[in-house]
């Protein structure tokens, strides 16, 4: 709680603002019906006109200084309320960033998105609209029991036995409700994860014909979740009646110690009937309040799930004051061991060590599952090796800031990404200055001048979000352009030209050898052919380096390299 | 409390009520009962304050102490009652709230499994996902508090001002032309606070977009440093909806101090008129002071009721857009051909029951039931299709697949190799022309039984949350333990799925993320292959994986498929070059075809898409 307060910064003095308001909105709400007392019993009963148009005037006036305060403390709840969400999506956006390939492996992208949406909406919802009752409904409250003390305090000590048990009450209810709460939150993810999942998936259930098999699945969810949630809104209910038992009981209470005294002349009328009537007014406040916490409830809740976003730690710290650059780009891993969690069994990388010159072209070659994605990702500090060291121009990658870093090593990566907005805007990804005649080369060494011409608008073309209307070839040449912007020192294409063909792909690295002579490309593929003309070829088997050296050299000394040549070379045959 | 209502009123109110009512319906009984109890409740509340007079001008003041413990027996019994009554409405209506709206999500999932894909091609992710979270959540909000309340607020305000009516005629009329302002206020501030709503929602709808596309691409942002310019971009949006939504809150802010203020100087113009008629002899003093409480009390049932009205508008127009989903027109299947298990003695199919590794069509022929052998012959005649009417993809194809073969497509992206394939299990309706499955036309086949008879593979890979071992046994749910372990082997999966920290029954989570792409499509290929389909598809299924591991698997799945069809499609030529048929295509027609050896003799498109590397050596 204390936690989330902390981030709203500047919005603070705005939310003392909206608080003093709301009390000082409330006070004036307390003095009226004194005026009123005063003009009726003095006025009235003196027939006394102009005082009557006197206290009706200072009503008036302070009903006005009310509707000022009032309207006050609410601009300023609205602004102290979506300030501090503001302030918290933006923090809570800027770890995300920093985060490693490995927090973020940690949350999953859509438990991510809703703690950075619907968890901070709510939040700041409860703040903007709970400030006014939060800091009326008490003073409200204190005032009146305080006032019906001040008219009799032997009548009044029923609120000290009806206060006590009903927070009793009150708080045991959202004591029990907190936990089913965060229960339900469990279970809305299970469900939206299904939806989620069907709907990117609809083409395998309609294949598998497994609609009735995947509605099973969320009955099964949505019959958990209705039951978590009736649950927990069953109890929350409860303090309506709950309060009503006890206000009821007070009432009646107070109506027959009251009229006892009456009865025996140690009260009068009228302060009876103003003690019931502070009743009412406590009732009021008392609902407000447990509202307050049943709001604060499920907002705190959602604290919690923004709070453990902002407080993973970053895996990967950057070293942000170094303003070393690389600037030929040779990669050498010193005895390199990965593993993706701590607590893994078995190393993912074991014991990799090899050298690369600046403007080699390597190839990666090696089966599914045999870590070359991994391997390469280490490179720009995607992830960090576990032991032994990855070295970038003699320096450890440690030793680099991020952003220097990552700016001369471009990837272009295996599940790659196109985002909603034109191809120009997306191939300046790369590099939001390039002009014309760089994208225009970019797009002619990626070979995305072939098709460019034949799409709507060429360059200003809009793409879906993911890249959803071009064809799964044309994404990924576009994604090869977009990392050549960079002009990167090194170039790792992770099996990028998997839907080019064969002609388009010879074209594409030929072109690359071309125009970027002094460039490192390291090239993971599958076909031979995409890395037999490499200066040399790492063969990998289940994250061991089985062999590496020319195509030639492997042909002879490798076996696997062999079995994986011949099992292409059987179509030339 | 003003919440986020995204105040966009409901279109058709009528028929959004009518169909609310229909979910409703089966709840009736309880919700009269909810209704009946929620008068209980207010007409003991609202009864029990107007008691207070009587009970002390009638009992204490005449010292009857008697009378004074039957009257406080009276109100305890009342008050139980009351008490006891908002006990009930509240755990009915949250149960029928939850079940309502429990039903509703069920229906909606349901239907949208029944949507064709030419659906969720139009519609993003997240707009109907929205239908599932933000508009089920306002129905249900409206259902678990505002139902009760509306009910309960308008007949306080029925109450209240009728009391007054009944305590002074005349001086409710102040009191009317207070109200009526009031409401007026409310209706006029509501529309004011509602422009800045709509523009919050669009904001956030933006803002959440952005985020959710961020988020996805995460990792193209990591490598291309564009952290900070989209932390620039995201600030901005931010930014924008921090001022839209603390205007909108601002002025839906108001309305309660607003309506506050406006109620005291009802009261004082009240007590000032009161003061007036009751030294002109027109009221006594008793009758000016209770008056007055009334009329301060007044207010507060009209500000809820109004509150609430807006509560309900809003979850009818989320409801609306729900039953609008609900309406979209599902794929069409008229077929009435169904797919069977049979065997043969020699001369006659004869249908079984379970498995038996061959296959019929049943379908009537005057009045008669025939079987027809499944072979996988499918033809397209003079087939015509686009995704949009205004861009043809296929431009009246013709062709045939000889049953029992493997037959490949190729050519470059683009030229509608997996269209095909889209349109053989009826993804997408054709525009003219005709598609024959052994000689059936497939609009006359159902539907689930024409994709029943065809596993596929397709390009993207989805895998579900689940061990792996669900994920495999997808594609025939009653496999044993054993058969998800051949089809893993056949599939070359089972290697690396062992050495995984709990082997098959590791947890896959968002898409099966924890693996690698290669073998994401290990596991789709053990999912058809578990399946033991007559007719298999295979759309550039081994495309990340490397070709050694293809080349055993393409022995796997050539003994699963002996004499069965299997259409290939893939770029890599390794993987197609086995093929009997080899289809070459290019702009939606088929340009050549023949197997590999005479494609590479014709020297024609395929010849040079092959020999584009056979340049590099």
């Amino acid at each position: 709680m204390k936690r989330i307060l902390s981030f709203m910064g500047k919005y603070r003095t705005y939310g003392i603002i909206a608080a003093l308001c709301v009390m000082g909105e409330a006070a004036c709400e307390l003095i009226v019906p004194f005026i009123m007392a005063d003009m009726v019993d003095v006025g009235v009963a003196n027939g006394d006109k102009p005082y009557i148009f006197q206290r009706g005037i200072l009503m008036a006036v302070f009903a006005v200084i009310a509707f000022l305060l009032g309207i006050t403390s609410a601009k300023f709840a609205a602004k102290c309320g979506q300030g501090l969400g503001a302030e918290l999506r933006k923090e809570e956006y800027r770890k995300l960033q920093g985060f490693s390939f490995g927090n973020m492996d940690h949350f999953q992208n859509s438990s991510l998105i809703t703690r950075l949406t619907s968890d901070i909406t709510t939040i700041q919802n409860s703040v903007s609209t709970g400030m006014r009752p939060a800091f009326r409904a008490p003073i409200m409250m204190f005032l009146a029991v305080g006032l019906a003390f001040s008219i009799s305090g032997k009548l009044a000590v029923i609120f000290l036995v009806a206060l006590p048990v009903l927070a009793v009450l009150l708080f045991t209810i959202i004591f029990h409700v907190r936990p089913l709460y965060s229960r339900m939150q469990g279970a809305i993810d299970l469900v939206n994860r299904i939806i989620q999942e069907n709907l990117t998936a609809i083409r395998v259930v309609k294949a598998y014909v497994r609609g009735d098999h995947e509605i099973e699945k969320f009955n099964e969810v949505n019959e958990n979740l209705q039951g978590i949630s009736e649950k927990a809104f069953r109890l929350a209910v409860l303090n309506m009646p709950v309060m009503q038992y006890v206000i009821y009981a007070t009432i009646l209470a107070i109506l027959w110690f009251g009229g006892n005294m009456i009865m025996v002349g140690g009260m009068k009328v009228g302060e009876l009937t103003g003690v019931l009537s502070y009743v009412m007014q406590i009732l009021n406040s008392l609902m407000m309040i447990s509202n307050v916490f049943m709001m604060m409830t499920r907002a705190l809740a959602s604290g919690r799930r923004v709070l453990e976003v902002i407080d993973e730690e970053p895996e990967i710290k950057d070293n942000r004051e170094s303003t070393a650059c690389v600037e030929k780009g040779g990669i050498v891993f010193d005895h390199v061991w990965f593993k993706y969690r701590k607590d893994a069994p078995e190393y993912v990388l074991s014991d990799i060590s090899f050298e690369i010159q600046p403007g080699q072209t390597v190839g990666i070659i090696g089966q599914t599952g045999s870590a070359k994605s991994t391997l390469v990702q280490l490179i720009p500090r995607l992830y960090e090796a576990t032991k032994g060291s990855v070295l970038v121009d003699g320096r450890e990658v440690g030793a680099y800031s991020l952003e220097h870093l990552r700016d001369a090593v471009a990837m272009v990566l295996q599940k790659n990404t196109l985002f909603s907005g034109t191809i120009r805007e997306n191939l300046k990804w790369g590099n939001p200055n390039a002009d014309e005649q760089e994208l225009d080369r970019a797009c002619r060494i990626a070979r995305v001048d072939e098709f460019l011409d034949r799409l709507p608008g060429g360059y200003d073309m809009e793409l879906g979000q993911g890249g959803s209307n071009v064809s799964g070839g044309q994404k990924q040449r576009l994604c090869i352009a977009r990392a050549i912007l960079k002009k990167p020192k090194v170039l790792i294409m992770d099996d990028s030209t998997s839907a080019v063909d064969t002609a388009t792909e010879a074209a594409i690295q030929k072109a690359l050898k071309e125009e970027l002579p002094d460039m490192t490309k390291i090239i993971i593929a599958q076909r031979i052919s995409s890395v037999e003309q490499a200066d040399k070829i790492l063969v990998l088997q289940d994250g061991h380096l089985l062999a590496s050296g020319t195509h030639q050299e492997l042909m002879e000394g490798c076996r696997l390299y062999r079995e994986i040549a011949w099992s292409q070379k059987r179509e030339v045959g | 409390m003003a919440k986020y209502v995204g105040y966009k009123r409901p279109k058709d109110t009528g028929k959004t009520l009518k169909k609310l009512f229909h979910y409703l319906g089966i709840h009736k009984w309880a919700i009269l009962l909810v209704g009946i109890l929620v008068c209980i409740s207010s007409f003991a509340n609202l009864f029990g304050t107007y008691l207070l007079k009587p009970v002390i001008n009638q009992y204490i003041l005449p010292g009857d102490v008697p009378g004074l413990i039957r009257m406080i027996l009276f109100m305890a019994v009342m008050y139980v009652c009351g008490a006891t009554a908002t006990y009930g409405y509240g755990q009915i209506m949250a149960r029928t709230a939850q079940r309502v709206v429990s039903e509703i999500r069920r229906d909606l999932f349901i239907h949208t499994q029944k949507l064709p894909l030419k659906y969720f091609d139009t519609h993003t992710h997240g707009e109907l996902m929205s239908h599932f979270t933000n508009d089920v959540d306002t129905l249900q909000e409206a259902l678990n508090n505002s139902f009760a309340l509306i009910i309960q607020s308008f007949l306080n305000l029925v109450g209240t001002i009728g009391l007054l009516f009944v305590l002074n005629f005349r001086l409710s009329l102040i009191v009317l032309v207070f109200l009526a302002a009031m409401f007026v206020f409310i209706k006029y501030n509501g529309r004011r606070s509602k422009r800045y709503f709509n523009e919050q929602q669009a904001v956030l709808g933006e803002l959440n977009g952005f985020v959710e596309e961020m988020v996805e691409g995460q990792k193209v942002e990591k490598v291309f440093n564009h952290q900070d310019a989209n932390f620039r971009t995201f600030e901005e949006k931010n930014e924008r909806l921090r001022e839209a939504s603390t205007k909108a809150l601002a002025y839906s802010g108001m309305t309660m101090p607003t309506i506050v203020s406006m109620s005291y100087f009802n009261y004082a113009v009240s007590a000032i008129v009161g003061g007036l008629f009751t030294m002109a002899g027109l009221m006594d003093l008793g009758s000016l002071a209770s008056y007055l409480v009334y009329v301060r009390q007044s207010a507060i049932p009209m500000n809820q009721f109004t509150q609430q009205m807006n509560f309900i508008l809003a979850a009818l127009s989320g409801a609306e857009r729900i039953f609008e989903m609900m309406e979209e027109e599902t794929e069409v299947d008229r077929g009435t051909v169904t797919l069977c298990p049979v065997e043969s003695d020699g001369t006659a199919l004869k249908e079984v029951s379970g498995y038996s590794g061959h296959f019929a069509w049943k379908k009537q022929e005057k009045g008669r039931e025939v079987l027809v052998p499944l072979n996988g012959d499918v033809r397209f005649e003079h087939v015509v299709f686009g995704y949009r009417r205004d861009r043809k993809i296929l431009n009246g194809i013709s062709l045939y697949a000889k049953p029992g073969q493997k037959i490949a497509f190729v050519g470059s992206t683009g030229a509608g190799k997996t269209t095909i394939i889209n349109l053989i299990n009826r993804f997408y309706e054709i525009e003219s022309g005709r598609i024959t499955y052994d000689g059936i036309d497939i609009r006359e086949i159902k539907k689930d039984d024409l994709r029943r008879s065809m596993a596929m593979v397709i390009q993207d890979t989805h895998l579900f949350t689940g061990t792996i071992r669900e994920n495999i046994r997808y594609g025939r749910l009653d496999a044993t333990d054993e058969e998800v372990l051949k089809a893993a082997k056949v599939a070359n999966a089972d290697s690396f799925i062992r050495r995984l920290p709990k082997g098959y029954d590791t947890l896959l989570y968002g898409d099966g993320s924890n693996l690698s792409q290669g073998q994401r499509q290990l596991l789709s290929i053990a999912r058809a292959a578990i399946a033991r389909p007559p007719v298999l598809i295979l759309d550039e299924a081994t495309s990340s994986i490397d070709t050694r591991t293809e080349a055993l698997i393409e022995k796997g799945m050539d003994a699963i498929m002996e004499n069965r069809t299997v259409f290939v499609i893939a770029h890599r030529l390794s993987t197609v070059r086995n093929a009997k048929a080899i289809l070459v295509l290019e702009k939606g027609t088929i340009i050549e075809r023949g197997d590999h050896d005479e494609l590479l003799e014709a020297k024609g498109r395929y010849y040079q898409l092959y020999t584009g590397k056979a340049e590099l050596k």
